[in-house]
């Protein structure tokens, strides 16, 4: 079956560093597409070879099966919202919208009522004679949708469309392209090295390290099943426990896992059907976690992992709290959403003896582990220094 | 009654205005003032002293037949070098503009490199050059481009020739100034919006360096058209241009009346196109070349 749109094997070298190594993938028509990674990842580059600003080194892409490489950019049925919009200095918000239609030669009647129709879409009518200087940084984002979308392409091109905006206007752009996706329904292509946007955004998330592509996936399967320590640490901040698969309960797919350093032996859900005597890295989300002074033994199940500890660090953060907890070797980075669940449960302090306790489908467990990818994302290096400490 | 603050807030407009007006005042307004003056006066024959009382003897004289010629010769020898000056430096700035950091210093140190010489020496070498004994006379006759009796000194082509020469890094300067500063992802928004590379700079790049471009036309006409050593030295009867009229009014004919004149058209024609860039400049907002947030 063709596809709507395939990378297949896409290289592309800047002299001896290596870009884009040998990157295959497929996205399907309709649907929003995130290229998640690092800066340096590569991933503005594959957006830069769609968009025919540059030449891959070897392989293809094809659109609808056709092959795009001798396409120059200004062929291609593919638009892009630059990183800093790029809007023509020069021109009024209206004349930019409008400059797609007007290289095209279209009517000018025709031309009028495109750009009205755009102009609303965006909520911007008023603000049509203005030039882009004297707009602020969210209508500037949306003239440059409009201005894209105005040419109808096949696919919208994202490229870290949001980094230039505050967070509060962050978030209701979002919602906004998400609405206008729907509206346009057209394929979005979606860069960025946020992971909560393209969490939120996309149907299809692909995170890129180095290059390469480490996992294709829904939003939740690149959260909760990650395939490499990359992924796991990239996407949220994540605990990774090394050790042994001890023994595998066939009946139920658990097995048991012995960590170096810990107090106990843990459970853990197999789905990838590791073997017995395999050497695996745990990895646990924070908020997986669960911490209580008293022992909870009324709520656990079976299949829950209970170890004592001992509070080290804690940081309010308002909405939730951050735990670092002394655990054997480990110390382990937990967030509870509230420091006490019910008023007449004792606070947590520092140094308090706690018990922490996971459920063991919360674990995932990987065979691939890459010391230096654990720190892009370390909750324990992301230390207490920056944040203020509660009493 | 003006309040202390209001009172300290003129005082303080008039501190930051005064010195550029005086500056003006002292240095441009009253000595052309001057010039427009003594166009009026009688000359002192003999002496080529200014006389007493008022005269339009001046002015009636600048009717003479002799003079639209040459002002026809200097306004299109002008227009010319601003234009093929401008026609060079726009993708020569172009050029260097998209230059590494590194070779862009490179390339504008070889676009400086002649201001080391001094303007008479670079003259002088135009006319070895061009003499028809001189290297490039030889090498156009032996290809047989230009008939071996041809001088190619002496008219109003080498003048042009020689003032493209002279005037093209005062061009350069300030295109590459422009270009720059230019925002070359705007280049491939247009690209990626449908245009040609061609369409692209045309719509995109040009009006992104307009300041630098309305410069570089003003650095180069307004001297052009007081041009009076290059005319002077490569230009020959068929080559005069307005400057080596008022030069010889001054110093042949002792004439400082009619001189004066002559400066007082050339200042008009010179004022005339510079308040018309600066009304353009003026009625379009001043705008940033690149995008806020970058």
């Amino acid at each position: 079956m063709a596809e709507f749109l395939a990378f297949e094997g896409i290289s592309k070298n800047f002299g001896p560093v290596c870009a884009v190594d040998h990157v295959s993938f497929a996205v399907k028509q309709g649907e929003i597409f995130s290229l998640l990674g690092p800066s340096g990842c590569g991933k503005t580059t594959l957006l830069r070879i769609l968009g025919g600003f540059e030449e891959p080194d070897g392989g293809r892409i094809l659109l609808n099966g056709q092959d795009l490489a001798d396409l120059p950019p200004n062929q291609r049925k593919v638009n892009t919202i630059f990183q800093n919009y790029a809007l023509f200095p020069h021109l009024t918000v209206r004349q930019n919208i409008a400059f797609g239609l007007q290289i095209a030669k279209r009517p000018a009647r025709e031309i009028r009522a495109e750009v009205d129709r755009m102009l609303k879409l965006i909520q911007m009518t008023d603000q049509a004679h203005k030039k882009p200087h004297l707009i602020s940084g969210g209508q500037k984002q949306r003239v440059a949708i409009a201005r894209a979308l105005i040419l109808k392409p096949q696919i919208l091109l994202l490229d870290e469309p949001l980094a230039a905006l505050d967070l509060k206007l962050r978030q209701r752009m979002l919602i906004e392209l998400d609405q206008i996706h729907d509206t346009v329904g057209i394929t979005f292509i979606y860069v960025t090295h946020d992971q909560g946007e393209s969490m939120s955004l996309s149907d299809h998330i692909a995170v890129m390290n180095k290059g390469r592509i480490e996992q294709i996936g829904t939003p939740s399967e690149i959260y909760e099943a990650p395939r490499s320590s990359f992924v796991a640490a990239f996407i949220g901040d994540t605990n990774i426990l090394e050790g042994q698969v001890m023994e595998i309960y066939p009946q139920n797919n658990y097995c048991k896992l012995q960590l170096d350093g810990f107090p106990s032996t843990v459970l853990c859900y197999n789905d990838n059907n590791i073997k017995a005597g395999t050497t695996v890295y745990l990895s646990v989300r924070p908020e997986k976690f669960h911490v209580a002074l008293e022992k909870p033994e009324t709520k656990l199940h079976p299949e829950h992992n209970c170890v004592p500890g001992k509070v080290e660090d804690m940081v309010y953060m308002g909405a939730h709290t951050k735990f670092w907890v002394r655990v054997g070797d480990y110390r382990l980075a937990i967030t509870q959403q509230h420091r006490r669940f019910l008023l007449d449960e004792a606070a947590i302090k520092w140094n308090d003896p706690v018990w922490v306790y996971w459920h063991g489908d919360d674990g995932f467990m990987l065979e691939r582990y890459n010391e230096s990818d654990e720190k892009i994302n370390d909750p324990t290096v992301e230390s207490a220094a920056t944040a203020s400490k509660a009493n | 009654m003006k309040t202390r603050a209001e009172r300290k807030k003129t005082l303080h407009e008039w501190l930051i205005t005064l010195p550029p007006v005086a500056w003006l005042t002292l240095l441009f307004v009253i000595p052309t003032l001057i010039v427009f003056a003594i166009t009026f006066k009688p000359v002192v024959p003999g002496t080529g002293d200014i006389g007493k009382g008022w005269t339009l003897t001046t002015f009636r004289s600048l009717g003479n037949p002799n003079y639209p010629a040459i002002v026809w010769r200097t306004l299109w020898i002008s227009v010319m070098n601003t234009t093929l000056c401008t026609l060079l430096a726009v993708p020569a700035g172009y050029f260097i503009a998209r230059l590494a950091p590194r070779a862009r210093s490179a390339y504008m140190m070889l676009v400086i490199i002649p201001f080391w010489t001094s303007f008479l020496i670079r003259i002088f070498a135009w006319k070895t050059l061009l003499h028809p004994e001189g290297p490039i006379h030889g090498a156009l006759a032996w290809l047989h481009l230009i008939d071996p009796q041809a001088l190619l000194l002496y008219n109003a082509w080498t003048v042009l020739l020689v003032m493209v020469y002279t005037h093209l890094p005062f061009a350069i300067l300030p295109v590459y100034a422009a270009a720059e500063k230019f925002d070359f992802r705007l280049l491939e928004a247009a690209r990626d919006l449908g245009a040609t590379p061609l369409r692209a700079f045309f719509a995109v790049f040009l009006p992104g360096i307009r300041r630098g471009l309305i410069t570089a036309i003003l650095v180069v006409l307004i001297p052009s058209l007081g041009s009076y050593v290059i005319p002077d030295l490569m230009g020959g009867p068929s080559g005069e241009m307005i400057g080596n009229k008022i030069a010889q009014r001054t110093f042949v004919d002792r004439n400082l009346p009619h001189a004066s004149g002559l400066s007082a058209l050339l200042t008009l024609a010179v004022l005339i196109p510079m308040a018309g860039a600066l009304l353009l400049q003026n009625k379009r907002q001043p705008e940033r070349m690149m995008t806020e947030d970058a």
